[in-house]
Formats: structure tokens, sequence, C-alpha cells
């Protein structure tokens, strides 16, 4: 890599980050401090916007370089990930969307609790809902990491390190200062941005290949040392029966993960009436879609053109594909192109991960000050105090994220989203479902789903291989490894379905019938919502 | 609220709703068939505002226009679920089961895997479009009016209660 790579990735990133903090600025001048513009940007953005914004706040970094490059690696396998992250989206419009408005004001909790008596609910749900974004911030961070190893030649550890701190940083101030308006914009400059770079990209990709998609397959299955295996399922995850079902426990994940993502449930706050929410849940999926179809292009297209072996030499987990693809497309590592379209790809990624930690760090911070902080201290405190708590809840969940960021820095960044995803679905989903859709819930049935689906989700994973017991674990010295699945969704979401129903029927408070009756009016009508 | 002319919006106009099934009383069977029950005194001490309020809820709950727009809801949803989701379920399983009759070449280096997964972006779209217009056509006119009605009523409860 050369200096001129890194100086205008650098320059057109600081321009994004200029341009983001002016937004910040701007949007903040009339800040009234109420939480509902805080956590919901006063409510008043179009469906558009807010299908951008969903969008951005989707499209992560896993999605451009971590899938991208499991499917340079592994072909087709990492093309359950695009056809996964896209499908969740039909639960989230079916299923959660207008009701989720309808029902709440900033958080998952607000959903549940309603029904339910309200302090163990929040609590529950808060914890959750907390340690799903952590995870997933965990995975943006390692994504920005990977992306400067790349950057400066993958052999300073210090800027590596540098550069989570500063993502961190970065976004503390975004959402401490800017709030939901703010990050809401950001999330629009991006997605746009980052539709532009892949759009850019798979038409050069197409062009390379005369338009020919079959050539491309033909060339990416002959490049990898695969031939036709690229092609077909089985790579990654079809060895023994474990892999297998390690797949099968990841594709649960993701498709069900998606509805229990915070960040995602609060965006659809930020729109007036549940049928807004709906619009906006239609233009991310048009996106959204466009996008990962997108990513398959772009992840054969790194292994037709660049090549397997030169992916794993720059990043052993694939994350860095899409950069080097880039460089490739352009002309090379010493043209002008290459090396324009490289430090734009780069700085898109930047840009990309944060934006979307951004994002999280909104949604976690909300459960912090809305969710947990509310309900343990029991004065009523004042929105207005909410919001500080909040402001300083996104600098305690930064510094944990970019912590643990550093720890995991060598896991493959859509993997690491797939863990946040199996939490999501094993500990949010159960209970949401059940608030809205089941008669006789009880607060029992509600707390003991949120643990009965967290708990056993992160006992997994601390008992997988990620963890310890294999040369690509985190602890790869330790061997306390007892679950033999990577992705411990095909246990754990099961178990925080059962978990709701048994601390139900066990339950010996009786169903509050009023109260049922009063979430599904409001869920299906809109009525009483604000 | 544009676009309100499928065939049967007016429908919901006619059985309206709302003050049938007040004239109708509401000890009556709901829509599932079972008896609706005298609510329960569900939280002891509520004071006499919050329990009327919430009789509100039940009341709109129990009527026939309210019980419309659910079932038209979940008769879109449940089947949409079942259907979208088995598909889902059974592509990842034929995926990890049986990679041989993935890898089956249909047109060129395009195999039965690469058809599916691009089957399954379809048929996302396709679900995405046809929930969003039965939504448009079928629900929204009337839980529109429902949320109107139910409000009016909350309010005029609590402002009764002054």
């Amino acid at each position: 890599m050369t200096g001129n790579h890194q100086t205008l990735a650098l320059l057109l990133f600081s321009v994004f980050v200029a341009i983001t903090l002016g937004i910040t600025t701007w949007v903040s001048r009339h800040r009234h401090g109420s939480a509902e513009e805080f956590y919901a940007g006063g409510r008043l953005f179009s469906p558009m916007e807010n299908g951008f914004a969903i969008a951005g706040d989707y499209m992560s970094a896993a999605s451009f370089l971590g899938i991208s490059g499991l499917i340079a690696l592994f072909g087709y396998d990492g093309l359950l990930y695009s056809v996964g992250f896209l499908v969740a989206w039909l639960v989230v419009l079916f299923l959660v969307a207008e009701l989720v408005r309808n029902c709440g004001r900033f958080t998952l909790a607000d959903v549940v609790a309603a029904r339910m008596s309200e302090r163990p609910v929040r609590i529950a749900a808060g914890t959750s809902s907390v340690t799903v974004s952590v995870l997933y911030l965990v995975a943006q961070m390692v994504g920005a990491g990977s992306l400067v190893a790349l950057l400066l030649g993958g052999t300073s550890e210090a800027a590596q390190t540098w550069t989570v701190i500063g993502v961190g940083a970065l976004m503390v101030v975004y959402v401490s200062f800017g709030g939901m308006r703010a990050t809401t914009w950001i999330q629009i400059v991006k997605a746009v941005l980052l539709m532009g770079g892949a759009i850019a990209l798979t038409v050069l990709v197409l062009v390379r290949f005369h338009g020919d998609f079959d050539q491309l397959l033909r060339t990416a299955a002959e490049r990898s040392g695969h031939g036709k295996a690229f092609l077909a399922p089985g790579l990654k995850y079809g060895g023994d029966w474990t892999s297998r079902l390690d797949f099968i426990s990841l594709g649960l994940a993701l498709v069900l993960g998606t509805a229990g993502l915070p960040h995602i449930l609060s965006r659809f706050y930020t729109v007036p009436t549940a049928r807004a929410a709906r619009r906006s849940v239609v233009w991310s999926i048009g996106l959204i879609g466009g996008f990962y179809l997108m990513t398959i292009v772009l992840g054969f297209g790194a292994a037709a053109i660049v090549g397997p072996d030169a992916v794993r030499g720059s990043n052993a987990a694939g994350n860095t594909a899409v950069p080097l693809l880039a460089l490739d497309l352009g002309g090379g590592a010493s043209s002008t192109g290459g090396t324009v379209l490289f430090a734009i790809v780069a700085a898109i990624a930047f840009a990309t991960i944060l934006a979307v930690v951004a994002g999280i760090t909104l949604a976690s911070s909300a459960s912090v000050a809305h969710d947990l902080y509310a309900s343990l201290r029991r004065r009523h405190a004042k929105p207005r105090s909410e919001v500080a708590v909040a402001r300083a809840a996104a600098v305690g969940v930064g510094v944990v994220a970019i912590a643990l960021g550093l720890l995991a820095r060598d896991l493959n960044v859509a993997f690491l989203v797939g863990l946040a995803f199996a939490v999501a679905a094993s500990a949010n989903l159960p209970v949401l479902l059940y608030s809205l859709f089941w008669r006789n819930f009880t607060t029992r049935g509600a707390v003991w789903s949120v643990y009965g689906g967290l708990v056993p989700a992160l006992v997994l994973v601390v008992l997988s291989p990620v963890v310890s017991g294999g040369p690509g674990s985190l602890f790869p010295g330790a061997d306390f490894q007892y679950f033999p699945l990577d992705n411990p969704g095909l246990v754990s979401i099961p178990l925080g379905f059962l978990a709701g129903l048994l601390g139900t029927i066990t339950s010996t408070e009786a169903p509050d019938e009023a109260k049922h009756a009063e979430t599904e009016v409001r869920a299906l009508t809109g009525a009483g919502a604000v | 609220m544009e676009k309100h002319d499928g065939p049967d919006p007016g429908q919901v106009r006619i059985d309206d709703p709302w003050y049938d099934a007040l004239a109708s009383g509401w000890g009556e069977l709901d829509g599932t068939g079972a008896p609706a029950s005298a609510v329960p005194p569900a939280r002891g001490e509520q004071d006499d505002l919050s329990a009327r309020a919430a009789d509100v809820y039940l009341e709109v709950q129990r009527s026939a226009a309210f019980q419309e727009v659910r079932s038209r809801y979940r008769r879109f949803v449940v089947p949409a679920v079942a259907v979208f989701f088995t598909w889902y379920v059974a592509y990842v399983v034929t995926a990890t089961t049986a990679p041989a009759f993935m890898a089956r070449p249909v047109v060129g280096a395009v195999n039965v895997a690469m058809v599916a997964g691009l089957g399954q972006f379809l048929t996302t779209f396709l679900f995405t479009w046809a929930y969003a217009r039965h939504a448009r056509l079928r629900r929204d006119r009337a839980a529109l009016d429902l949320r109107w009605d139910t409000q009016e009523l909350t309010r005029s409860v609590a402002g009764g209660g002054r």
C-alpha cells in the first residue's frame, strides 16, 4: 500500500466526518433536550428518510466487508448471510414494525412494560437490549480495525488501536450532541454513499465480465481452486454434522434476529404513524435487497478478480475483499484509478462503521437511561435528567465496545454480527411477539423469556469454539469448550420461547385482560400512540 | 390515506361499526365464539377513571369493527409468515443436507442453489409488495376510523370523570 492510498482515503474520510459533525451541530442548534427529541428525533421523519436511515443502520460494515469477504473465500456459503439478512425483514414488516410503532415510545421495553408489571420487565428487556447492542458494536469496531490495518499496511497495531478509539470517540460526540436527529441524518448520508459505492463497484465488475454473470461465476469458481463446489453450498459449513447444524443455527438467528435489534426497533419511533413505519420498512427492504444482491456480485467478483489467496493474505477472515477489489477494478495498486477507487471504498466503509456505531450507541443509551436507570432509580427522573443520563450512557457503552473491539480483533465481522443476531433473536424477539400476540402472557412469562433466551445464548457462546479450545478462538490457550456450535441460535431461540411459555403457565398472577385489550387495540389501530 | 378504492373498503363503512357494537351491547359472544366474559377487575385498587379508560379498550376490542380489522390482519399475516418461514427454513436445510442437489446445474454455471437464493430475494420483494398493498387497501382506513373513535371515547371518559 502506498502513501497515496492512505492520504486520499483519510482525506475523504475527514470530509465525511466534517460533514457529519456539521450536521450534528446544525440539528442541535435548537435543542430543547427533551427525551422525545433525543431518542426519537421529534418523530417527524418521512417514510423515505426513515427508510434510508433504516437501510443505513442495517447495512453495516459486516454486510459490505464481511459478507463479500465470506463469498470471496467460501463462495456460496457466504450468500446465506445475504439471504438471511434480507428475509428477516419480512418478520419485521409483518409482525413488528407497525405494532411496535403504535405501542411503544422509545424502546423495546416500552411495548412489553405497557402490559406488565413495569419494573422487572424494564430491567430484563433493558439488560438484553444493551447486551445485544454491545455485541453488535464490537463487530463494527472489529470492522474498523481491520480496515485500518489494511490501509496502513497491516502491521501497525497502534494505528489499529487508535482507530478503534477514534471511532468510538466520534460516535459519542454524534450521539450525545445530536441525539436521534443527527444520527438519522448521518445514516441517510451514509446509506446514499454506500449504495452509490456498491452500485459503482457492481457496474465495474459486470463491465469487466461484459455483463455476463455466468462468466463471472465460472471465473470465480476457477480462480477459487474449488471448481464447481465454490458455487454450491458446503465449502464452509459442509463438513461434519456439527458445522451443518451451525449453518442452520446461523440461518435461524439471522432471520429472527433483526426484529429484536434495539437500534432497528428504535427507528420506527422516528416517524409519525404506523403507516409511515410500514412505508419506511418497504423503502428499506427495497434498498437492502438491492444492496445484498450487489454484495453477491462483489463477493464473486472479488473471488474472480482478486482471488481468494490474495484476499486471505490481506485479512484471514476476508474482511478486506471489497477494498482490494476496488483497487484492482480501478487499474491496480500503482494506477491513479486504483488509488482513487480504493480510497473511496475505504472511506465509505469507514463512514458506514461510524454511522452504524452511532445508531447502536444511541439505542443502547436509550435502553440504559429510559429502561434501566428509570427503573433502578425509583424517583421519577425528569425527562431532562433522563437525557443527561443517556448522554453519559453513550460514553459508557462506547468505552465497553472499544475494549471488547480490541480484544475480538481477529474474528470475521459478519460472523460476529451473527452472534449479536442470535442473542437478539433469543432474548428480545420471544418477549416482543408474546406481548403483542398472546392474550395470557404475564409478567413472569416476560421476565423468564428474556433471561431464558439471553442467558443460554451468552453461556453457549462462552462455551463454544469461538471463545476457547481451537486455534481460531479468542483464548486459544484455554479449553473450556463444551458446546460444539459457533452460533447458539438453534438452541437458545427455542429456549427463549419455551421459557416465556413456562413462565406464563406457572405464573400465579392472572393475565390482565384489560391491558391485553389495550395493547391489541393500540397495536392495530394506533389509538393513543405518541 | 389516499387510494381507498379497493373493492370492499365501502363495506367497512357500512357495517361500521362501532355504534352497532354499542347497540348490541357487549355481553355477547365475541368474534372468536367465546363468551365475552365480564371484565375481571384487572387491578384491584385502580382508580375509577383509569378503570373506565381500560373499559374503553375492552369495549373496542370486542366491537365488530375491530374484530374485522384484526382478522383481516391475521388472515394475511399468519399464512404469509407460515409460507415465507417454511420456504426459508426449507432453503437453509436443503443447502446443508442436500448439497449435491443444490449443486445441480440449471443454466451454465448457475445451479439450483443460486436459483433458490435469488428466489428468496424475489419472494421477499413480492411478499413486501403484497403486504403493503393489503394493508393499504384493506386495513388502513378502518384502523384509522377506529383510532379516532377510540381516542374520542377515551377522552370523553376522561372528561366525564372530572
